[in-house]
C-alpha cells in the first residue's frame, strides 16, 4: 500500500486504534485534514479553540487509559496547544498531540506560522518529535504513543512539517507492531527485597496510614489498594488525584489530605508511624510545611517513577516499580504472615473517630442562600454517586472532591497539578464521547467556564449532552478567599462585573439554560437537568458569595496547623467589597 | 560537592537542549558540558560538570536518566576515574620573557603550537587545577585569550560506560 505522508499519519492513528482526533485546522495541517476526509474510522472533533482540544482529549484519556489524540497547526495552533499540553504533563496523562510545522525548507526563517514546537513544549511533555522525513512517520507514530502510554504516562507531541504530508509524495506504508527503544526501558519490577522489607514495617506498625494518589488510578490498581487496605484494617487517604481509587464512602477512608483536606486525614498523616505511600508525589498542596511533615512517620513509597522518590520528602523505604503487581506481591506476603497487632490498631482508630467528631466539613445548613457543597452533595444524591465529575478551578473544585464521593476510579477528571481553569467544560464532552450512556457533569465557577465557553458550541455539534453546574458566586471565590485570610479582604481585581446572562448565553448556543436562585430549587432543577437525557443543560446556580473552603491549611503551615471553620456550622459572614 | 557526570545519549538533535533545559527549568549549575559524537556514531557522550549535595545530585541523575534520549549515564564522583580537560591559551611574548614561557610550558607539559614575533600559542591538557595552577602562573597582562574544553572524564579499570 502506499500512502502520502498526510494518509499515512491518519493510518497510524487507525491501526493504533483511535476513536477520536480533537483538533482544529490550518494551513500546515491541511494535507492531514484532506487525508481525514477521505475515511471515517478516525472521528475527527472540531473544537473551537486548541486548548479545549486537548483538554477534551486528555478528559477521554483520563477516563478511559487510553491516550488522547490532538490535531493542531503551526503557530498559534500549536502555542494555543501548550497550556492542555502542560495541564496533561502536570497530571501524568498518556496524549499524542500533533503539530503541523512550516515546510522543512522554511523552518528556522520565522515564516509565516512558524514557532519551535519543540522547543516550546520540551519543558512539559515526556517527549516530542520532529519528523523530517516521511519514511520516519509510521516508526515514529509508533514512539509516540509507546512512550506517552508506557511508565509513568505523559503527553507526546509529534512536529510535522507541511513538507512532509505532501500528498504527491507517497511511499509504502507498514505500522510496526510493536516497539523497543534502547534508551527507554519503562517496566520496572518492584524490588523484592525492598518489598519484603515494607512489609516487615507495616506489620509492626503502630499508627499507620495509607496516603495513595493518582498513580494509583492510571496504573489501575484500585482493586489492589482496596484489598489491601481492607485486609490490613489501616486507615486510608486520598490526593486530589487519587480520589476513587478507594471507595469513599467506605469506612476506612478518612477522607482527601492536603490543603483542603479533612482534619482527620491530616492529623492522621501528621500524627502516624507508618506512611505507605503510593503512587503520589508528595506535592507541595499536599504537605504543607516540609519541615513539619510527618514528623514521626518511617515512610514506605511506591512509585514507578524513581524521580518522585525522595524528590521533597526523604522515604526510608523507596520501591520503585509498578503499582499493581508491586502491591500483588505485598498482598502475597502479607498473606502469608499474621495480621497486625490489633490492639494498638483499635486505639488508632478511635483516636481518628474522635478526630471526625469535629466534624470539619460541616457547613450552615440553614441559610436562606444556596450553598455551594449543599449543591454537590444534591447532585451527588440525584446521580446515585455514578457520574462523572469534571471540573474547573477553585473552590468550586474543592467543593466537588469533598462531597462528591467518588467510590470507584476515572470518575474524578480535574486538573490537580496545574490547576488550569478553563479545563472543565471541554473535559466533559471529551469524557461523554468516551462514555455517551454515561451521566457526565461539569461542575465550575463563573470565571473559569468563561474560559472555554465557547466549546458549548462543540457539545451541540456532536451532541454530547453534559449538565453544567455552574456555582456562580460572583466572585473568584478562590482568589477572593486568600484576599480575605492574607490581604484584609482586599478585593483585588477578583470580582467580575459584567457576568454574561449564562441562561441566554446558553440558549444562543443551542442548549437549555436555567437559573436557580434559592435553595429549594436547587434539587428540582437538578431533576429537570438529569431528565432532559439528550440535551445539554447550563444550571446557572447562584450560591453565597461569602463561602470558603473548609478546613484549610493556610500557606507555610504544617498538617497540625489547620484552620477550621470557627464552630462548625456557623457562617463567618463578612462585608464583600 | 564537585560530581562530574558522563552521560551517553541518542545523537539527536535537540538533544542537547534537553540536558541544557533540564539543567535551567530545575536551577540546577552547570559548571561546563562537552558533547561529541562517540566511535558509534549514532551515539554523543557528554561530560557534565556540577555542584550539589548528595540530595540534589540524585535529583539530577535521576531526572537525566528520565529524559527519553538518554541511554545511561554514570557519575564518575562515585568511582575511581582520570579527567582531563583541554586548554589553550595566547600569551604576548617580548623578547625578555620568551623563554621564561617556553620554560613554564615545559614544565607543565604543555606544548606550544603557534607563534608569532610577539606571540604564543600554547595547547595544554590536564587535570582542570593543573590548568588553573598555570595559568595563575602566567603574569595576567601576558594573556591575550584562553580557551577550554571542560573537563572530559573516564573511569579506571576495564568497565566502561557503553551500551
Ligand atoms: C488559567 C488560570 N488563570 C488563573 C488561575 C488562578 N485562579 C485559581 S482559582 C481562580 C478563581 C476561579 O474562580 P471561579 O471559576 O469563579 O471559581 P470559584 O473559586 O469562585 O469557585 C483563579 C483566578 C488559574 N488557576 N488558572
Ligand atoms: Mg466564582
Amino acid at each position: 500500500m502506499e500512502l502520502s505522508g498526510g494518509e499515512i499519519v491518519i493510518q497510524c492513528l487507525k491501526d493504533e486504534g483511535v476513536e477520536y482526533l480533537f483538533g482544529y485546522p490550518g494551513g500546515a495541517v491541511l494535507h492531514l485534514y484532506d487525508a481525514i476526509f477521505h475515511q471515517d474510522d478516525v472521528k475527527h472533533i472540531l473544537v473551537r479553540h486548541e486548548q479545549a482540544a486537548t483538554h477534551a482529549a486528555d478528559a477521554y484519556a483520563r477516563a478511559t487509559g487510553k491516550a488522547g489524540v490532538v490535531l493542531v497547526t503551526s503557530g498559534p495552533g500549536a502555542t494555543n496547544a501548550v497550556t492542555g499540553i502542560a495541564t496533561a504533563y502536570m497530571d501524568s496523562i498518556p496524549m499524542v498531540v500533533i503539530s503541523g510545522q512550516v515546510p522543512t525548507a522554511v523552518i528556522g526563517s520565522d515564516a509565516f506560522q512558524e514557532v519551535d514546537m519543540i522547543g516550546i513544549t520540551r519543558p512539559c511533555v515526556k517527549h516530542n518529535f520532529l519528523v523530517k522525513d516521511i519514511s520516519d512517520i509510521a516508526e515514529t507514530m509508533k514512539k509516540a504513543f509507546y512512550v506517552a502510554t508506557t511508565g509513568r504516562p505523559g503527553p507526546v507531541v509529534v512536529d510535522i512539517p507541511k513538507d512532509i504530508t505532501d500528498p504527491n509524495i507517497k511511499i509504502p506504508y507498514h505500522y510496526p507492531d510493536s516497539i523497543s527503544m534502547r534508551s527507554y526501558n519503562p517496566s520496572v519490577q518492584g524490588h523484592t527485597g525492598q518489598i519484603k522489607k515494607a512489609v516487615e514495617l507495616l506489620l509492626t506498625a503502630k499508627r499507620p496510614v495509607i496516603y495513595s494518589g493518582g498513580g494509583v488510578v492510571i496504573g489501575e490498581a484500585s482493586k489492589e489498594l482496596t484489598e489491601l487496605t481492607r485486609y490490613l484494617n489501616f486507615p486510608i487517604t486520598n490526593t486530589l488525584m487519587g480520589l476513587g481509587a478507594y471507595p469513599a464512602t467506605d469506612k476506612q477512608f478518612v477522607g482527601m489530605l492536603g490543603m483542603h483536606g479533612t482534619y482527620e486525614a491530616n492529623l492522621s498523616m501528621h500524627q502516624s508511624d507508618v506512611i505507605l505511600a503510593i503512587g503520589v508525589r508528595f506535592d507541595d498542596r499536599v504537605t504543607g510545611k516540609l519541615a513539619e511533615f510527618c514528623p514521626n512517620a518511617q515512610i514506605i513509597h511506591i512509585d514507578i517513577d524513581p524521580a518522585s522518590i525522595s524528590k521533597t520528602v526523604k522515604v526510608d523505604i523507596p520501591i520503585v516499580g509498578d503499582v499493581k503487581p508491586v502491591l500483588l506481591q505485598m498482598l502475597a506476603l502479607i498473606k502469608q504472615q499474621h495480621k497486625p497487632d490489633a490492639e494498638p490498631l483499635a486505639r488508632w482508630w478511635a483516636q481518628i473517630n474522635q478526630w471526625r467528631t469535629s466534624k470539619c466539613l460541616e457547613f450552615d445548613r440553614s441559610s436562606t442562600e444556596i450553598k455551594p457543597q449543599r449543591v454537590v452533595e444534591q447532585l451527588y444524591e440525584i446521580t446515585k454517586g455514578d457520574a462523572y465529575i469534571t471540573s474547573d478551578v477553585g473552590q468550586h473544585q474543592m467543593y466537588a472532591s469533598q462531597f462528591y464521593h467518588f467510590d470507584k476510579p476515572r470518575r474524578w477528571i480535574n486538573s490537580g497539578g496545574l490547576g488550569t481553569m478553563g479545563f472543565g467544560l471541554p473535559a466533559a464532552i471529551g469524557v461523554k464521547l468516551a462514555f455517551p450512556d454515561a451521566d457526565v457533569a461539569c461542575i465550575t465557577g463563573e470565571a473559569s467556564i468563561q474560559m472555554c465557553i465557547q466549546e458549548l458550541a462543540t457539545a451541540l455539534q456532536y451532541n454530547t449532552p453534559i449538565k453544567i453546574i455552574n456555582l456562580n458566586n460572583g466572585y473568584m471565590g478562590m482568589v477572593r478567599q486568600w484576599q480575605e485570610f492574607n490581604y484584609e479582604s482586599r478585593y483585588s481585581q477578583s470580582y467580575m462585573d459584567t457576568l454574561p446572562d449564562f441562561v441566554k448565553l446558553a440558549e444562543s448556543y443551542g442548549h437549555v439554560g436555567i437559573r436557580v436562585e434559592r435553595p429549594e430549587d436547587v434539587m428540582p432543577a437538578l431533576e429537570k437537568a438529569f431528565a432532559m437525557k439528550d440535551r445539554t443543560v447550563f444550571l446557572d446556580i447562584i450560591t453565597d458569595r461569602t463561602e470558603n473552603v473548609y478546613p484549610m491549611i493556610e500557606t507555610g503551615k504544617g498538617h497540625q496547623e489547620m484552620t477550621l471553620r470557627v464552630a462548625p456550622g456557623t457562617p463567618i459572614d463578612r462585608e464583600l467589597a | 560537592m564537585r560530581h562530574i557526570i558522563s552521560i551517553l545519549m541518542e545523537n539527536e538533535a535537540g538533544a542537547l537542549s534537553r540536558v541544557a533545559g533540564l539543567f535551567s527549568a530545575r536551577g540546577y549549575n552547570i559548571e561546563s558540558l562537552t558533547v561529541a559524537p562517540t566511535e558509534d556514531t549514532s551515539l554523543s557522550r557528554m561530560t557534565l560538570v556540577t555542584r550539589g549535595n548528595e540530595e540534589i545530585i540524585e535529583q539530577i541523575t535521576k531526572q537525566l536518566n528520565k529524559l527519553i534520549d538518554v541511554v545511561k549515564l554514570i557519575d564518575l564522583a562515585d568511582i575511581s576515574h582520570v579527567e582531563r580537560e583541554l586548554m589553550l591559551v595566547k600569551v604576548k611574548t617580548t623578547l625578555n620573557n620568551r623563554e621564561e614561557i617556553k620554560r613554564l610550558a615545559d614544565i607543565f607539559r604543555g606544548k606550544i603550537i603557534d607563534v608569532t614575533n610577539n606571540s604564543y600559542m600554547i595547547e595544554m591538557t590536564g587535570s582542570s587545577e593543573k590548568l588553573d595552577a598555570f595559568v595563575e602562573s602566567l603574569n595576567d597582562e601576558n594573556i591575550i585569550e584562553t580557551v577550554r574544553s571542560g573537563p572530559t572524564s573516564m573511569s579506571r579499570g576495564e568497565h566502561g560506560l557503553h551500551l
